[in-house]
């Protein structure tokens, strides 16, 4: 395989048809003083240009760690990637040596982080710390640099841009703040923009704006967009498909429309439960009972066993698929949808294959 | 020595102030909490080597000032022979003999209890009046901690041997009480006169921290008095910083002892000091180094006894240094 | 920031008067007599001792003694001593000593402390870490004055490397005595550099300059070390000033004839206005670098803006 090419706009492969990103069965663990922490266990998904995917889950169902390891940031050690591969454009990034990893940051995928305050470098005005997108890859000088980040704040739409460039990251709202992040994260023109949280810490309506924002981009770039979130209402909007998390592992995946309206998975139904839906006003919310696992003592069998309403245990269970014991595999429960239960066919309310 | 004193106490204002941890008071600290507190750091001193020297060394020489005699193995420090002057270290005397040729060993282990008298007693003064001024500070805050703040601020910018020496250098002319007496006691209070500073801005910056949080809205919403707040939420808060500052300090303050004593202006002889030891073995550096090495050594041991105590306390207090 | 500047200037001026007026308090008003003292055994003639009282304002009350002194302050008028020698002449023949033996000490700390610290805070655990934190705990451990003779012993007499005494050797006599004023800061410079190193690699916009795929380089130069250096930077600023008033033991052993050891030869003769003249210097210098580190952090941390 060549060196990758990075220079071509996003756009003109957009139609090409493969993916921008495979992963592969990826797996990390963390390990510390009292033992590993099982962090993600066996992720696989793929990213098309012009394609949103949401990541879905709560906190420490792996999603973060997950798009860290494919951006090569995670803290090595104590974390340490024990399996699986991440292929960017056709080729292996575990494989890559650091530097050529690095060249990737940037020009090829792209992160933006949920806290844009501490996040940001306090020392250095903002256009700085977008010109250096193009001072490091592109070699551009200080001036030039400064010229696009001006640009570049223009598109993500920062009021006065010209005059605001050489503020600190202090003086900016968290909406504004997170423009600035936006805008160093598309300086290149990246094949993938992965969105860590991007709006979690955002006023409602600073959220809208933002993803409405993250949306106009991908549509001129078409760029493949990672939306990591728990946030069920921003996925609905923005994603194309979902991937729910659970434990380190992918517990469901399909389209957003199939998935929020039909789950096959108890835990996403249990999702959809417990927040409120404007369409049913008046019914209770369901939480979901009981607390996230703990990822260095993962449940045996099903990891969402033991808060799980629909679950069979001993002489209810049928044969190989008791809850408690067999780990249910990922797998296609009906066109276009995989699901890792048991019983999904019985969620879905459809008859088992 | 100035120097390092200096230093020592703005270290430890900065680390103790600043790591903590307990000055985010967000839920009160009475019973449960603060007992886990302390049954986390104790768990953590107990794996914590360095802790474990410096526990050791200190009780060494705490019996050492306590029971001498031991240590010395029988003999009397003022048992002395001209004949051996500045003998070198022996298989029975273990440290040589001084100028005066009295065993060395018996004169420099003596040496520990007034140093461990003057350490122990600054700090408790420096305590008092820290604790004291500091809470009185913090807690009226205004005009009254507008004044001692800027008190603090007049003997910060002194240095703390200077100060120190030139209190003891006018003292035994003076009538006042203890000062005036070229003891322990005028040694340990002037080093504490100029050395209260750090422990006060630690109290104050606790109370300030403590005052506005919520569980002290709620007791003063209860109707608890001022000096109850205080003393039962407040003070409690403060313990931790002071503890590691005052650990840390004993042994700062003892190398001041015996800097101010070789300067002149400490203990004077008949007293036996290692800082005495230093000043009449320096002459004869080159022809009996054992003279200046042998307090040295024990001097150092002693103050790093403390310095790791009080490190070593310092990160088991400190949450965030735990995995 | 200029009127934070001037706000500052101007609360330093009751801690400067207050600090000063302690130390005069404390040689002039403190019962026992200076002049009495100077004689020593040999009691001066009552004239003699009636003309040295009329001049040094001894009969007046404490204040009166002292507002007539910074009145002299003023007019650059540090009085004289007790043999009529200008006290600003002395302060110019030994201030240089101790402004070549702070600078020595300086450069010594900043060096071989941010060294050190950088090392170790890069390499956290590594058996270079370990060295750094058992070697500094040994070190602020050492009483300066130990610390002295243990260099004059090692370094002077049997490895012959410095001379141990005096300035006659130049820069050259003031490297030990300028190791050993430092030791304990340098000890604490490597410290708080591997802290704040440590801290902040795991700084969230550390993990951004990653993402953006900076070089290494980069991310630890740019984007840890010019953020960790900040308090590092003002320690070593506040330092100066403290050096400054600081070297009383260490020229006293090494026999250098700075402003330290002028002062300490003072109040051991009670020459009251060379001691009150060089601490007002001392407390002077304390003052004034801290006012200046104080600027420093604005200019280094663009968060904080003092207006």
């Amino acid at each position: 395989m060549t060196n990758l090419d990075l220079t071509k706009p996003t756009a003109e492969l957009a139609d090409q048809g493969t993916p921008l990103l495979e992963v592969d069965d990826l797996h990390v663990e963390f390990r510390t003083r009292s033992g590993p922490v099982h962090a993600v266990n066996g992720v696989s998904y793929s990213l098309a240009a012009r394609e949103t995917l949401a990541i879905l889950g709560e906190s420490g169902s792996g999603k973060s760690v997950s798009a860290q390891a494919i951006m090569g940031i995670l803290e090595t050690p104590p974390a340490v990637i024990t399996g699986g591969g991440i292929w960017f454009q056709g080729r292996n990034m575990l494989e890559m040596p650091a530097e050529e990893q690095r060249k990737i940051r940037g020009p090829g995928i792209s992160m933006i982080f949920q806290d844009a305050l501490s996040s940001l470098n306090p020392v250095y005005s903002v256009g700085f710390q977008i010109g250096e997108m193009f001072r490091a890859h592109r070699g551009m000088g200080k001036k030039e640099a400064r010229k696009r980040a001006v640009e570049l704040m223009d598109r993500v739409r920062i009021p006065a841009a010209a005059r605001r460039v050489d503020d600190y990251p202090h003086q900016f709202s968290g909406g504004m703040r997170q423009r600035v992040m936006i805008a160093m994260a598309i300086a290149l023109d990246p094949r993938i923009l992965i969105a860590d949280e991007p709006t979690t810490a955002l006023d409602v309506t600073v959220q809208a704006q933002v993803m409405d924002l993250l949306k106009d981009l991908q549509e001129e770039t078409g760029m493949g967009l990672i939306l990591i979130t728990h946030d069920l209402g921003v996925v609905n909007e923005v994603a194309d498909n979902v991937a729910v998390m659970y434990a380190g592992e992918i517990v469901e995946r399909g389209t957003v429309d199939d998935v929020f309206t039909r789950p096959a998975h108890p835990y996403t139904d249990g999702l959809m439960s417990s927040v409120p839906q404007v369409e049913s006003k008046g019914g209770r919310l369901q939480p979901i009972v009981g607390q996230p696992p703990n990822l260095a003592r993962i449940p045996s069998g099903c990891p969402f066993h033991p808060r799980c309403s629909r679950r069979r245990l001993g002489a209810e269970a049928a044969p190989g698929r008791e809850c408690s014991t067999d780990v249910p595999p990922l797998r296609l429960v009906v066109p276009g949808r995989e699901a890792a239960c048991h019983y999904s066919e019985e969620v879905l309310g459809v008859p088992a294959q | 020595m100035t120097d390092q004193q200096q230093l020592d106490l703005r270290k430890d204002e900065v680390e103790a102030g600043t790591t903590t941890g307990l000055a985010s008071p967000s839920v009160d600290v009475t019973s449960d909490r603060q007992n886990s507190l302390w049954s986390d750091a104790w768990g953590e001193l107990k794996r914590n080597p360095l802790f474990w020297i410096g526990a050791v060394l200190g009780v060494l020489f705490l019996v050492m000032a306590i029971v001498p005699q031991v240590f010395a193995r029988g003999v009397d420090p003022r048992a002395c022979d001209l004949a051996n002057s500045k003998a070198l270290p022996s298989a029975q005397h273990w440290f040589g003999y001084d100028q005066q040729g009295c065993d060395y060993l018996a004169n420099v282990v003596y040496g520990a209890r007034s140093s461990l008298i003057i350490g122990v007693t600054a700090v408790l003064v420096v305590l008092v009046l820290g604790v004291a001024v500091g809470a009185i500070a913090g807690y009226y805050g205004g005009v009254t901690d507008g004044i001692l703040s800027r008190l603090a601020d007049i003997f910060y910018a002194l240095p703390l041997i200077l100060g120190a020496l030139v209190l003891l250098r006018v003292g035994p002319s003076t009538d006042i009480p203890i000062i005036n007496s070229r003891g322990p006691g005028a040694v340990a209070i002037a080093l504490a006169l100029f050395g209260w500073m750090t422990a006060m801005r630690l109290v104050r910056s606790q109370v300030i921290a403590v005052k506005s949080s919520d569980y002290v809205a709620a007791a003063r919403a209860m109707g608890a008095s001022g000096r109850r707040i205080l003393v039962r939420h407040i003070l409690p808060n403060a313990v931790a910083p002071v503890l590691v500052y005052a650990t840390i300090t004993i042994g700062v303050l003892i190398a001041a002892e015996a800097t101010l004593t070789y300067l002149g202006v400490g203990l004077q002889r008949p007293a036996i000091s290692w800082g005495l030891q230093i000043e009449a073995g320096q002459d004869s550096i080159r022809s009996a180094p054992h003279l200046v090495l042998f307090p040295s050594l024990i001097l150092t041991l002693t103050v790093m006894a403390f310095v790791m105590m009080g490190d070593a306390l310092r990160d088991a207090l400190d949450p965030r240094q735990r995995a | 920031m200029g009127r934070y500047v001037a706000r500052r200037l101007l609360l330093t001026i009751p801690v400067l008067i207050g600090a000063s007026f302690l130390i005069f308090a404390m040689v002039y008003a403190l019962p026992g007599d200076p002049i009495r003292a100077l004689g020593g055994d040999r009691p001066l003639s009552p004239a003699v001792v009636e003309v040295l009282r009329e001049q040094f304002h001894l009969d007046d009350p404490l204040y009166v003694q002292y507002w007539e002194y910074v009145r002299g302050l003023f007019s650059g008028d540090l009085g004289t001593d007790f043999r009529g020698r200008p006290v600003l002449d002395t302060i110019e023949r030994t201030l240089p000593v101790t402004v070549k033996l702070t600078i020595v000490a300086i450069v010594l700390e900043a060096v071989i402390g941010l060294t050190a610290g950088v090392l170790a805070g890069i390499r956290r655990n590594s058996f270079f870490d370990n060295l750094v934190l058992v070697s500094t705990t040994l070190v602020v451990s050492i009483p300066i004055l130990v610390l002295a003779f243990l260099t004059q012993l090692l370094f002077g007499l049997k490895l012959g490397w410095f001379p141990i005494a005096g300035t006659r050797e130049g820069i050259y006599s003031y490297i030990l005595p300028g190791l050993v004023l430092a030791s304990g800061s340098l000890a604490y410079v490597a410290r708080l550099t591997r802290t704040s190193l440590a801290e902040n690699l795991r700084a969230d916009y550390v993990r951004t300059a990653r993402a953006k795929g900076l070089p290494n380089r980069t991310v630890i130069v740019r984007h840890t070390l010019r953020n960790s250096l900040i308090p590092v930077v003002t320690f070593i600023g506040a330092d100066i000033g403290a050096l400054l008033g600081g070297a009383i033991v260490t020229e006293s052993v090494f026999n250098l004839p700075g402003i330290g050891r002028e002062v300490f030869d003072s109040v051991r003769a009670q020459e009251g206005a060379v001691v009150v003249g060089i601490v007002t210097l001392m407390v002077f210098f304390f003052i004034f670098f801290n006012l200046v580190v104080d600027v420093l952090y604005a200019v280094l941390d663009p968060r904080i803006r003092y207006d």
